[in-house]
Parts: structure tokens; sequence; C-alpha cells
């Protein structure tokens, strides 16, 4: 090898015959590489960037230790990058809050601004809390209202909504909370088992629902003038002081055949809601309202 | 055994790059890439102070890439993020010019276009000014230091920085309002930023015009590689007519030749040609990599051959199949009409066609729907069926439009927006911010008795109500259905 490397024949077979450029020595099946020098500053260039890396050490997180990892000159962190952006977002937000804790719903309806803030700020609270029982859009279950539609327990202006937010429904110590209390007729032993069968046949009647051939609708008829028409009215169209549902419209909550009426004749029902005064602030639940008046079937 | 390991070490596989001094010429090339000089840098210094009215809600520059509001203007056009297509055409369209003019004259673009090309011509006329023509910079550079050398090489540095500070000062001048920013510069109020981009432009456009010069376009440029792949024998090219011009001889002794009858030569070795070359090759070595055809050595040559009362173009605009057939004693032809060029043509002409009428037929106003999932489909109290959707309206004009809503598909169907003031009009109307876009919670609703099948198209139309431009989307009707 050595005696190779002395032979001064040996470079002179390193200068390619046809271009007279010489090669770099590298040989492959009888194939040369001509040897095309790279300007030196490319390989200035190539040192600059390792010794640059070295940098990227000094001040980043680099080196993994046993628990933990070197911190960087800087103590930089993408968390606290994070951070950052997080507050700078709180802080945006608070003051379109302020904005929104200052005007009513009904000025955050009538200004485009706000009320664009007010229904993205009002559809993440309502993922946040609602959601759980009213479904993402407010599409609502059996039991759980469906917000979308016009027909309101407790009433669908803004006003109302907001009320119904704030105090909820049933919330034991809650003065200002919505209460109702309709009797189990049947648990009580109010009405009898036929009874219960005749009221909810006049009850699907009023509804412009099939009745069964067997049902005695005199006897509902009366019954219900007795004992349900004090809070669902002659007609049966509901008051929404008291919170009695329109039983004669096509929405319901808990259902219109006759198992599900019967059920509810005999045990009532009797929904809550938490209020939400307490745990959300003042814009979060002007939000709310507006959110929720505008999903369709605001009054 | 292997070669490569041991023969290696004494063979520089790094070169030192090698000084180039052009030396100054005149002619009509260097004639003409000074007015092209002229033209592209007063197009590029000063476009951005040129006004273009859009009205009271727009900026008024020409030409302005506004990124924070998400605009390109490019004087009547205006372009939004999503049409980046836009960018996209120009860029094909672009590279088959680039193609085109390849196919017909070679390295156009690096010759007398290519801003490397620019930049570099001026900072020489400057490094030319202070430090003289090429034999005096040469002599300079290997004198020892001396007040003279000192104030010269300053001074040419300073004019560099100067010229490079400017170049990063127009950059960002289309970045905002170019009066302003201008302002702001001066008084130290500028963003950051502006700043910032000033710094890395002036750094390099001192560095790429400078100091690297023809490396960049030996080195950095993959266009050489690419050209070198596109050109063809019948491509006008910087060529030595080696046909004419060999064998190399002495004017003496080609005069004595020529009148013993003998063949000579036309090209007299006086190396002209590569003293003015820019990237210090040799022509007549043929075509090459590295030969960027700007031209500068047909001027040397011809103002040579003038002097020596022979005919010019020794060196000359022409095609390696010429000069084959001139050797073989044919006529010289030139086919401008090939396939590729007609090919590049047609490309171009589509491209661009496609474009202009994409251009011509814009729409300054689109809609799109979204259908509510979450419900589906809401019942209301009277029995009648609505759907929900998220409808987004989109104004390009520079003025607030009123869209009214209306849909269609189904009896009895109507449409109501949540969150707009009625208005004497029955359909909701929409009113859209100039040059924005609006979301807005649409119920439609289809009354009770009307049979639906579980889902059926509607379609929603928004009008301008001045202008009478109409958009629509269809999108489905969800009901009950079958499946009650």
């Amino acid at each position: 090898m050595d005696q190779h490397h002395d032979d001064p024949k040996v470079h002179a077979l390193h200068v390619d015959p046809v271009t007279g450029q010489a090669t770099t020595g590298h040989e492959w099946d009888g194939i040369q590489e001509l040897n095309t020098p790279l300007p030196r500053w490319w390989l200035g260039i190539f040192y600059a960037t390792i010794i640059w890396s070295f940098g990227y050490w000094i001040v980043y997180p680099a080196w993994p230790l046993l628990t933990d990892a070197t911190k960087g000159a800087f103590g930089y962190a993408t968390r606290s990058d994070i951070t950052v952006q997080m507050n700078e977002l709180k802080a945006q937000r608070a003051a379109l809050a302020a904005g929104m804790a200052e005007a009513t719903p009904e000025q955050i309806k009538a200004d485009p601004a706000l009320f664009q803030i007010a229904m993205a700020q009002g559809k993440a609270a309502f993922g946040d809390n609602c959601a759980a029982c009213h479904g993402v859009g407010g599409a609502g279950a059996k039991g759980y209202p469906n917000l979308n539609d016009d027909d309101w327990l407790w009433g669908g202006s803004l006003d109302a909504i907001r009320q119904t937010i704030l105090h909820g429904i049933r919330v034991a110590g809650n003065d200002e909370t919505r209460v109702s209390q309709m009797p189990a007729f049947g648990r009580d032993g109010t009405l009898k088992r036929e009874e219960i069968n005749a009221v909810a046949n006049h009850v699907r009647e009023i509804a412009g629902l099939s009745t069964e051939p067997k049902a005695n609708l005199a006897l509902g008829r009366k019954l219900f003038a007795d004992n349900c028409a004090a809070c669902h009215g002659e007609d049966g169209k509901g008051n929404k002081d008291m919170g009695a549902p329109n039983l004669t419209d096509a929405i319901t909550l808990y259902g219109m055949d006759m198992a599900s009426l019967t059920e509810t004749i005999s045990n009532s029902r009797n929904g809550v809601m938490p209020a939400w005064g307490g745990r959300l602030d003042e814009a979060t639940v002007k939000a709310l309202t507006v959110y929720v008046h505008s999903l369709g079937g605001g009054q | 055994m292997s070669t490569a390991e041991t023969d290696t070490d004494d063979i520089p596989l790094f070169a030192a790059s090698r000084k180039v001094y052009p030396q100054s010429v005149s002619g009509p090339f260097r004639r003409a890439k000074w007015i092209i000089l002229l033209l592209c840098l007063g197009t590029y210094y000063l476009l951005p102070f040129l006004r273009w009215d859009r009205g009271p809600h727009l900026p008024n520059q020409a030409v302005l890439a506004d990124l924070a509001n998400n605009r390109f203007y490019f004087f009547f056009i205006e372009i939004w993020p999503q049409e980046v297509y836009y960018f996209t055409g120009l860029l094909i369209l672009a590279a088959f010019i680039l193609f085109l003019m390849n196919a017909l004259a070679g390295r156009v673009w690096c010759g007398y276009l290519c801003p490397q090309t620019v930049w570099t011509d001026l900072f020489l006329a400057v490094e030319r000014l202070f430090e003289g023509d090429r034999r005096e910079r040469m002599r300079l550079d290997e004198a020892p230091w001396s007040f003279d050398k000192l104030w010269r090489k300053t001074a040419k540095h300073t004019v560099w920085l100067v010229i490079a500070w400017w170049t990063g000062g127009a950059w960002v001048l289309y970045f905002a309002d170019a009066p302003t920013l201008v302002r702001e510069l001066a008084t130290f109020t500028a963003p950051l930023s502006a700043y910032a981009w000033i710094g890395i432009l002036t750094f390099t456009t001192y560095t790429l015009a400078g100091i690297m010069r023809e490396q960049v376009c030996k080195f950095m440029c993959p266009w050489p590689r690419i050209q070198a792949a596109l050109t063809d024998d019948e491509a006008l090219n910087v060529t030595y007519r080696y046909d004419r011009g060999e064998p190399r001889v002495s004017f003496k002794q080609a005069q004595r030749l020529r009148a013993q009858g003998a063949p000579a030569g036309d090209c007299v070795d006086c190396h002209q040609c590569v003293a003015v070359c820019p990237v210090g090759i040799d022509i007549r070595e043929g075509s090459q990599l590295d030969c960027i055809q700007c031209g500068l050595c047909i001027d040397a040559c011809d103002n040579v051959m003038t002097k020596i009362g022979r005919p010019d173009r020794l060196i000359a605009y022409d095609t390696d199949g010429n000069v084959k057939r001139r050797l073989a004693g044919l006529k010289a032809i030139y086919r401008p009409l090939r396939a590729r060029t007609l090919a590049y043509t047609g490309l171009i002409v589509i491209v661009g066609g496609a474009m202009l009428w994409q251009l011509a037929t814009r729409r300054t106003a689109d809609i799109s729907v979204l259908h509510e999932r979450a419900p589906l489909f809401v019942k209301l109290s009277d029995g009648s069926i609505r759907n929900a959707y998220t409808v987004r309206l989109l104004n390009k004009r520079p003025e607030p439009r009123p869209f009214a809503l209306t849909v269609d598909g189904l009896p009895g169907i109507r449409i109501e927006a949540v969150g707009t003031a009625p208005t004497a009009d029955i359909r909701p109307i929409v009113t859209v911010d100039p040059d924005s876009s609006r979301e807005v919670r649409v119920l439609v609703t289809v009354p009770a008795g009307i049979t639906l099948a579980a889902s059926q198209p509607v379609t929603i139309t928004a009008s301008d109500l001045f202008a009478g431009e109409t958009v629509r989307a269809t999108d489905h009707f969800m009901a009950p259905g079958s499946h009650p």
C-alpha cells in the first residue's frame, strides 16, 4: 500500500485522459470520478453551520438529564410561550367581556359586533356547561328540552331565558328559581287507573292525536277541567308563568304516547336544571342567553 | 484494496475561488443591459409609491401585500388568501416563459433580467467608479495598504451598503403603506420587523451582489443545470463561431496567410472576450454551465473585429447547429418555430388564457352554506320542520353590500337570518362590510303538511340588492322522513 502511495506514476494516472481533468482517484468498474472542487467558501459555510449549532445547545433546552433536561440560557420553553399567548388571549377577551357585561342582552343582540362575540362565546360556554343535558347544538332529548324549537316551558324571551339560566329550575334554596309542582295523580291516589287512562286519552284528543276506541273521553274531559285546567288551561294550551307546558302543540318533552302520558300523570315529572348565576360570570350568562335565544326559538 | 482511501489525501477537493475583474466594454449589448437595469431597478424602487384609488375602505397603494389583513393588491386586482392559486398560475406561467426564452435565445433571463445579474452590474459600476477598470483594480488589490487604497475601498463598500440598504428599504415598502412607512422609518417608529427585514436584505444584497457575484450563478442557482438539459442544437446561444475563428493566429500572420491564399481564423487571441466576462470564463471553449449569456463578449469582440477590419459577430447569438452546418459547407438556417417553442407557446397561451378568463369572470361575492348537525332538524309547535344553517357571505367589493337571502326547492319554504334587523323587504337582508365576510345563522322552515323525505336538496340564494350579483349554494333539508 505504501509502495503504491510513493509511486509518482500513480499520481500521473489520476488525470482523466479525455478531459485532462484530475480525478479523485475513486474508481468503480473502470468509471472514474472527475475532481470538480467546490469553492472553499462552501466548505467554510459548512463548518460555520456546525459552529452555529453549538449555539442551540446553549440557548435552547437541549441535553437530556436523568430526570429533566438542560434549561437553556434564557429559560426558553414552549410551555411558557403558550402561557404568554393564553394570557394575551385572556386580556383580549377581558376587554370584550367588559363590553358584554355592561350591555343588556337586547343591546348585545342589536350590536352586530357584540352579537358575533356573544354567539362565539355562548357556543363555547354552552358546550362546556349545557351540552351534557341539552346536547351539543341544544337538540335536547326526552326530558331535556330542545332549545332550537319555538316552544318554551318558562318563556323564550331574552329576559326569561336569562332568568332560567341564572336561577335554574327547581333549585333548592334559590328564591328566584323556576318552580312548578304537578301532582303525582296516580302515586298520591288522587286518580284511579281508568281515570288516568281517560285523562291521557283526552290529552291526546286535544293534541289532535288518535285516541283509544274504548276511551272514556267525556270522563277525561271532566277530570281534566277539574284537575289540570288550573295550570294547563281549559284548552290545554299551557301557561308559561307557571311552567305548565302547552299540551296541544306538536312538541313534547316526555312523549305523547299512552305509556309516557300515563307515567307523567301517575308520577309527575320534575326535571331540574342548576342555577348558573353563582358559577358563571355575568358576561358568560349574557352570552349564553343571546346564544340560546338565537338557536331558533327566541321570542 | 481500495484505491479510494489511499490516494485522495493530496488532491484538493476544495478550491479557493479566483476573483474576477471584468473589464468595462461598450456596444449594443452593454447599452441594452444599462437600459434594462434602469427599468428594472426604477420599477423596483419606485413602484411602492404608485397610488391606485380603491375607494375609502381599502388601501390606495398600487402594489401591496397586506399581510395583516390577508390581502394582496395589484392595481385593479385584489387577491384573497383562498385565491392563492393565481400565484400558482403565475409561477407556472413564469416557468413556461423561462423555458420558451431558453428555447429561443438561451439564458436571456440570466444575462439581462435576473436580479443577481442586475444588482451585480450596478455594484460593478460602483466598483469601477472608485477603483478604476480591470487593470487598475488588479493592481490596487495587489498593492500594499495605503491611504489611497483605504479610501477607495471604504468608499466602494459604503456606497454598496447604501444601495443594499435601499434595496431592503424598498422591499418592506411593498408590505405596508409606503409613504407612512418611510415616515415611520425616518422617525424610528416603524415596527421592529421592518428594520429586521431591511437588515436581512441589506446583508443579502451586499453579500450576493458585492462579494459572491458569479459564485451565486455557478454554485447556488439550479437554473444553469436545468437550462443545460432543456437547450437544443437549434436554440440561439451566445456562441463563439469557431468555424470562422479557428485556427487562431495573430493579426499580422493572418494577413500573411490570407495573402498566400492559406486559411486563417479571425480570432486573434486577444482575450478581450475573457477580460470583459463577468463570470470569468472563455466563451471560445463553447457553451458552458458558467456562462450567463450576457452578450458582453459579443460587444468586446465586435470592437476588436471593427479595429482590425474584419466582419463583426465572430461571437454572436447563433446555434450549435449552424456552426456545424457552416463547417460542412452548408447554409445557416434559423428555426425559431420548432416543436418545443410551439409547445411552450401553446402552454403559455393555455395557462395565461385560463387565468385571464378566471380573472374576467371572477365573482365579487361568494356564499358557503354549512348545515347544522346537532340537531339536524327541529319540529316546531305548529308541526312545521326547521333546519338551521351557517351561511358565510363574502363581499370582495370595496363598499358595504346588502344581500337578500332567499330559499327554494320546497313548497311554502321560508328563510330567516338570526340577528338581522327586520326591513320592509320580506326577505332577510344581510349587510356585509366592505372587503370582508360575514357569518349568519340561517333558519329554513317548511310548513306542516308538506310530504318530506329524510333529505331533499334546497338552494339558498344571496342577491346583492344594488349591484344585482347573485350567488347560490345547494345544501340539504333534513326531516324525520321515513323514520319518525
